[in-house]
């Protein structure tokens, strides 16, 4: 804010004096995904709109939400574990897993059990990975690829395609609708009011956010850090887990090829960082999140509404994410170079 | 008091052989997975069975030493895999256009063309500031689509037996010795030699700390950019290699920016830059390499591979991370007395 040569002081303009509530910080990377999801959204409208087709429809917009939900779910997982400074490349697997388990379960000892089969193994999944992070100090990066190689291997040796049979009465989950709204979205919905209150209401949350943050010092303040990454990893898991069973419900069976076809290990990640979290841990939140999944979606919409080759799309999905987070970045660049200034006087 | 301390405590650090010793692991560990293939199978170590191991291991080795580069930097590159695929792909393209094309042109425009992705991925993530997991991340979906958009999944053409020769041809003359070998000892030759210049140095010291380096008067940006082209063009390289033995597919590279990283991290590099040495990230890929072919030979099922694979990766890097904290601790401690 340098003052404009040959004017003098002035009242301050009208932006600096209006209550700090009605202002909104285009700073801040939340409200940035936002912005980018109705721009993203308004455009999709305008170019579908002038092929001839319909795009705000309710049928339309819940088959976005509709084919967000599994995404949605991996990606409020993943929040977890990149908030926490940790990330999981293992959650494409363990969702192929999780959707035979499920489904196989579920065809002899009913859905009850056949649910808790898949948390439970999701759990215990999650639960290796934060240990091997934490007791063993493997990098995340490669403690997680690692178990993925292991869950790969163990797919692929006892799987050789669909296996499993889900009741009818659990496919609901994947059709169903609550008024226009399928279930799948208040499921998606009930977990990311869940994740924002633990992250921000819970001590657990704090904690991540601080281990997240800087590890050393969480670990100096008192935070048990070990326990809350593992912690982080095993929610990450379940709600990998969740998408999995939401995924055998959708699919009616167990798919090997569930998880690793919706490449969910690297865009669940690309989508938190979209949603303005920091890859580093201990910045953003599953708002933003939501935000990224939303985008992701919409966008994939949009293609396949103009007939897109689906090949293509990833193309665009990729310079999309890069795009996005160059936005956020510039951001975040500027904002710093504004703080060391009034630092430096 | 901490502007002090600070100081001190890195040149406590670095006065450690620190890259020796956070490379140990990688070595006991090749020597380990080697004396166990002599058990398995003695012939093993016959001179031609040997190179042909070697030329087998040489794209992966090639692509470590790529990656080396990006990760002591503090970065990361997971584009390499579609690179390599893309580079097998549109080599068998060219053949397709020009059959007449002589091979080294091939090459060459390979060579370019992965230099150009590593310009773009360094570019975008020194000046638009992305992390580069997010950077690569994004080129290799943008190069996978790109890849099967092009080719529908079924990629035509052919490549050339002069073009395939690199990757699996003798060199004339000297029938045991494979063309690849050789590519790959003038590779590891020019990356120890790149390492120990200046400029190699100015790399590790970036990732080591950037803000540290800046101040010193390094060029950050141009340093990080300079390591993402020559990831690519390793990845180029590997792709020629790799376009000698294997067929022509849309899966050529599927994987192998995982298993470059995961080389590396064997080889003692700490993910975030800054420590390591770029013949114990090739030793890294060496030693999955021989892991691959141990896995083989005791016939462990394709399938069941990937299982023991992660298995002994996770376990051989926690080794390493116990034995480098353990060293790691004695100037933590002097600082705690302190």
């Amino acid at each position: 804010m340098t003052p404009q040569p040959g004017t003098k002081a002035g009242p301050p303009p009208l932006s600096r004096v209006a209550p700090a509530a009605a202002r909104i910080n285009f700073a801040d990377p939340v409200v940035l995904v936002y912005l980018a999801l109705v721009a993203v959204y308004l455009i999709g409208w305008t170019i579908v709109g002038l092929r001839g087709g319909d795009f705000v429809t309710v049928a339309n917009t819940v088959t976005i939400l509709q084919n967000s939900a599994a995404l949605g779910l991996v990606a409020i997982g993943q929040t977890y574990a990149i908030l926490a400074g940790s990330l999981d490349l293992s959650v494409a697997y363990l969702i192929s897993l999780v959707t035979l388990i499920t489904a196989q379960v579920m065809e002899s000892a009913g859905i009850v059990a056949g649910v808790a089969a898949a948390l439970l193994l999701a759990g215990l999944v999650g639960l290796g990975n934060g240990l091997i992070v934490t007791k063993l100090k493997v990098n995340a990066f490669i403690a997680t690829l690692g178990v993925a190689l292991i869950l790969r291997g163990y797919l692929e040796n006892t799987y050789t395609g669909p296996a499993g049979d889900v009741p009818t009465e659990f496919q609901r989950l994947g059709y169903d609708r609550i008024g226009p709204l399928p279930v799948s979205v208040f499921l998606v919905a009930a977990v990311a009011t869940l994740t924002w209150f633990v992250l921000r209401r819970t001590s657990l949350g704090h904690h991540i956010y601080a281990v997240g943050g800087d590890r050393e010092i969480a670990r100096l303040s008192g935070v048990r850090t070990d326990r809350t990454v593992i912690t982080a990893h095993v929610l990450c898991s379940l709600c990998a887990g969740l998408a999995g069973v939401f995924l055998a419900s959708r699919l009616g069976a167990g798919a090997p090829l569930a998880g690793t076809d919706g490449q969910y290990d690297l865009v669940s990640i690309a989508a938190v960082v979209l949603g303005g979290s920091l890859l580093a841990g201990g910045r953003g939140g599953v708002v933003g999140t939501i935000g990224g999944v939303l985008i992701l979606s919409v966008l994939d919409n949009v293609f396949d509404q103009l007939g897109v080759d689906p090949f293509f799309k990833n193309v665009v999905r990729g310079a999309v994410i890069i795009a996005a987070v160059a936005l956020y970045a510039r951001q975040s660049v500027a904002r710093r170079r504004r703080q060391d200034q009034r630092r430096s006087g | 008091m901490t502007q002090t301390a600070v100081p001190e405590t890195r040149r406590t650090r670095l006065r450690l052989p620190a890259t020796l010793s956070a490379s140990t692991p990688v070595f006991v560990l090749l020597g380990v997975l080697l004396l166990v293939l002599a058990f398995v199978d003695i012939g093993f170590y016959e001179p031609d069975r040997l190179l042909a191991f070697i030329r087998r291991a040489a794209p992966l080795i090639i692509l470590a030493a790529g990656q080396y580069f990006v990760m002591v930097s503090g970065g990361f590159d997971l584009s390499v895999g579609s690179v390599v695929t893309v580079g097998v792909v549109v080599a068998a393209e060219l053949f397709n256009i020009a059959p007449d094309m002589p091979w080294p042109v091939a090459v060459l425009i390979l060579l370019v063309a992965g230099m150009g992705v590593g310009l773009i991925n360094g570019l975008i993530s020194t000046l638009l500031a992305v992390p580069s997991f997010i950077t690569t991340l994004g080129m290799m979906l943008i190069l996978q689509g790109a890849v099967f958009f092009w080719t529908q999944g079924a990629p035509r053409g052919y490549l050339s037996d002069d073009y395939r020769t690199l990757g699996r041809g003798m060199v004339p003359g000297l029938p045991w010795l494979p063309w690849a070998v050789i590519v790959l000892a003038v590779v590891a030759a020019a990356a120890v030699v790149f390492m120990r210049s200046d400029t190699g140095r100015t790399l590790v010291a970036t990732g080591d700390n950037d803000a540290a380096a800046a101040l010193s008067g390094v060029r950050v940006h141009r340093l990080r950019v300079l390591a993402f082209v020559l990831s690519g063009l390793a990845a180029a390289l590997a792709a020629v290699l790799v376009g000698g033995f294997t067929g022509i597919s849309a899966q050529a590279g599927d994987g192998m920016e995982f298993e470059a990283i995961t080389a590396v991290v064997l080889g003692g590099v700490a993910l975030g830059g800054g420590r390591g040495s770029v013949v114990a990230a090739m030793a890294g890929a060496l030693s999955l390499q021989t892991l691959f072919t141990l896995l083989t030979m005791l016939g462990v099922s394709g399938a069941l591979e990937s299982t023991v694979q992660g298995v002994i990766v996770i376990a051989a890097v926690a080794l390493g991370a116990v034995s480098w904290s353990r060293r790691q601790r004695v100037p933590n401690s002097t600082k705690e007395r302190r």
